[in-house]
């Protein structure tokens, strides 16, 4: 009888992610997304040629666990410092990685400028529903009822304003081709989102427009819940505010298969 | 080859020494009165294979700056002061990121909306960092003509040389007022010194990031604050320009800069005839400010006549430089209005006569 044993590596850390340990939260969304982008960059032969653009919040710190190129940009000007990069080097690849707060509220005109340019960008949209770094102020996209340390009384739409859809917003604009929303808080989703963020790189690829996918994202520190019913809640709830699914699609890509 | 002798408004001959310098990458947002120069750009740079975009906000314009900066190129943006206002949060992180750009601020009245006029209200702002954090701005401020030129090439050669964002104050009326210039030729990109700390993609390297955030408790972003000391240090001792032209027995000098000196230039002409002996000191870099070259100069010069389109932000420099080895005089018009020769010299007069009529004395 043989002892031999052959053993075949089958899962493992992707290039594009560095070996260090994150600040993440136990259950927060951040670390699944970051190994998607990652896996996503490594499986279409990026890392290399990559420039990447965190947000102000709580991935500030990316470009310690990225393994490529990264720029910092300031609060919600993640896009403009984007622009600057891609229109500088139109052969590399760009991408900003963003949070609510970051690319909705403060970087607003930024967001929908770039798109309306239809610069080639990928961007990946953390929605949370709250500011976490800062320890769980209201966001743009916090829902109606949902409580934050500036909406201690749930957030209310005569006081607040509604939770702003920006992907929609996004999508009227002529320059933006693919806009999806997807969650990381089922397997399902998760594989859809990685679809997804992989044919945003390929907008950029095929010069076709600006490309955005949602991910909503569980916070289990800030909602002040258990992550297992953090990840119910985005199910349940966020998808009733934020339904789940192609919001835009102009780049044939379906059509051509 | 150099050009022809050619004669054009001041935001025109920025933008094109800019094109001669480099830059190859303009954003910025309208706001007169310096209009012309990004209309200038947006046609040029297409001729030159560069990029220009107007950018939906001074803010989101400055951002563009630093991501082009991040990546290696000469990059510029400009405005007039409300504009200049907006991209201070963005000069404040490429000073931190140590960044390399070029701003130019055609100034116009404020604060607030203020007007339209030309105005040097801004030289506080521009000098003492303008934004957040312990920083400096290397300021060059041109007197229009050929020194916008020359001053644009060496505005992008200064930001490369130190990774620091570079600020260039004019006013609007230098923008404005056409003169003769010479353009050097063109200068070859290949030709300049390689950036070995830029991101362009981590191919055959280990991935870079830049970024102004020190969050270690090991004191690290006190040690950068210490390291971009020793480099405005650096800045301060090698990098100080001005003029003087100022006769050895002068009873008086005159201090201005930029539209302000050529005024007060014409002043000190007029006042040849009435045996009046008088010098001018001209700073061309505001930060750092030439406080030796002035130090000493009060020391032959019993009187200093401070001149600003301001109601007083530079005298403060000149008080530092010459404390009490002279008498110092200052005259401070507000933005909005364009003083004359006349005026000047009726400042210059009263100053040499110590009668307080026009001016006052600074009492140090």
């Amino acid at each position: 009888m043989s002892t031999e044993v052959a053993f075949e590596q089958i899962f493992g850390r992707p290039e594009s992610l560095k070996t260090n340990p994150t600040h993440y939260c136990p259950g927060c969304g951040h670390s699944v997304a970051h190994r998607l982008v990652a896996e996503c960059l490594d499986e279409m032969g990026l890392r290399e040629k990559t420039i990447g653009v965190p947000p102000v919040g709580c991935a500030v710190l990316a470009y310690n666990y990225f393994n490529f190129d990264m720029v910092e940009a300031p609060h919600g000007r993640a896009l403009a410092v984007a622009t600057g990069i891609k229109r500088v080097h139109p052969d590399k690849f760009v991408l900003s990685y963003q949070g609510d707060g970051d690319l909705a509220a403060i970087g607003t005109a930024e967001t929908i400028h770039s798109g309306n340019r239809g610069e080639r960008i990928s961007t990946i949209f953390i929605n949370n529903a709250i500011y976490g770094m800062t320890g769980g102020q209201m966001a743009p996209t916090t829902l109606l009822g949902q409580t934050a340390t500036t909406a201690q009384a749930g957030r209310d739409a005569r006081l607040h304003g509604s939770p702003i859809d920006i992907s929609r917003m996004l999508a009227v604009c002529d320059g933006v081709v693919y806009v999806e929303r997807c969650s990381l808080t089922s397997i399902k989703q998760i594989r859809r989102a990685k679809k997804a963020i992989k044919k945003s790189y390929q907008c950029q690829l095929d010069d076709l427009g600006f490309s955005i996918v949602e991910l909503l994202s569980p916070c289990p520190t800030n909602w002040k819940v258990s992550p297992k019913a953090a990840w119910a809640w985005v199910n349940d709830e966020m998808t009733k505010t934020y339904p789940l699914g192609v919001i835009k699609d102009t780049t044939g890509y379906e059509d051509k298969k | 080859m150099p050009s022809e002798k050619m004669l054009m408004i001041g935001s025109h001959v920025v933008a094109e020494a800019a094109v001669r310098a480099g830059c190859r990458y303009y954003f910025g947002y309208p706001i007169t009165p310096q209009n012309e120069l990004p209309e200038y750009l947006s046609a040029r740079l297409l001729e030159v294979g560069g990029t220009f975009i107007q950018g939906e906000s001074e803010v989101s314009s400055i951002n563009m700056v630093l991501g082009a900066s991040a990546v290696g190129a000469r990059t510029m943006t400009s405005s007039s002061s409300p504009g200049v206002s907006l991209k201070q949060e963005g000069i404040s992180y490429m000073a931190g990121m140590e960044l390399p750009g070029v701003i130019i601020n055609m100034m116009r009245g404020g604060p607030g909306l203020g007007n339209i006029a030309p105005s040097a209200a801004d030289y506080f702002q521009a000098t003492r960092g303008g934004a957040h954090g312990d920083y400096r701005t290397p300021v060059l401020a041109p007197a229009g003509g050929q020194e916008l030129v020359d001053l644009t090439f060496v505005a992008f050669d200064l930001a490369d040389k130190y990774r620091t964002p570079v600020m260039l104050l004019g006013d609007g009326l230098m923008g404005q007022v056409m003169e003769p210039v010479i353009f050097p030729d063109f200068i070859d990109l290949k030709d300049l010194p390689e950036k070995d700390w830029i991101v362009d993609g981590c191919e055959g390297r280990e991935p870079r990031a830049l970024f102004s955030m020190f969050l270690g408790q090991q004191g690290e972003l006190y040690q950068h604050n210490l390291h971009l000391q020793e480099k405005y240090d650096k800045i301060t001792a090698e990098e100080m320009r001005w003029e003087t032209n100022c006769p050895d027995d002068a009873e008086m000098v005159v201090v201005a800069y930029g539209t302000a000196a050529r005024i007060a230039e014409s002043a000190i002409e007029e006042l040849e005839a009435e045996d009046l002996r008088l010098g001018l000191f001209r700073p061309i870099t505001l930060w750092p400010f030439p406080k030796p070259a002035l130090r000493e100069l009060s020391k032959k010069v019993p009187k200093v006549a401070v001149f600003e389109f301001s109601l007083g932000q530079m005298v403060e420099d000149v008080i530092f430089s010459v404390g009490e080895r002279a008498e110092i005089y200052f005259h401070g018009l507000p933005g909005g209005i364009i003083p004359t020769p006349a005026d000047v010299a009726d400042f210059l007069r009263s100053a040499a006569k110590g009668d307080g009529k026009v001016g006052r004395r600074i009492d140090v």
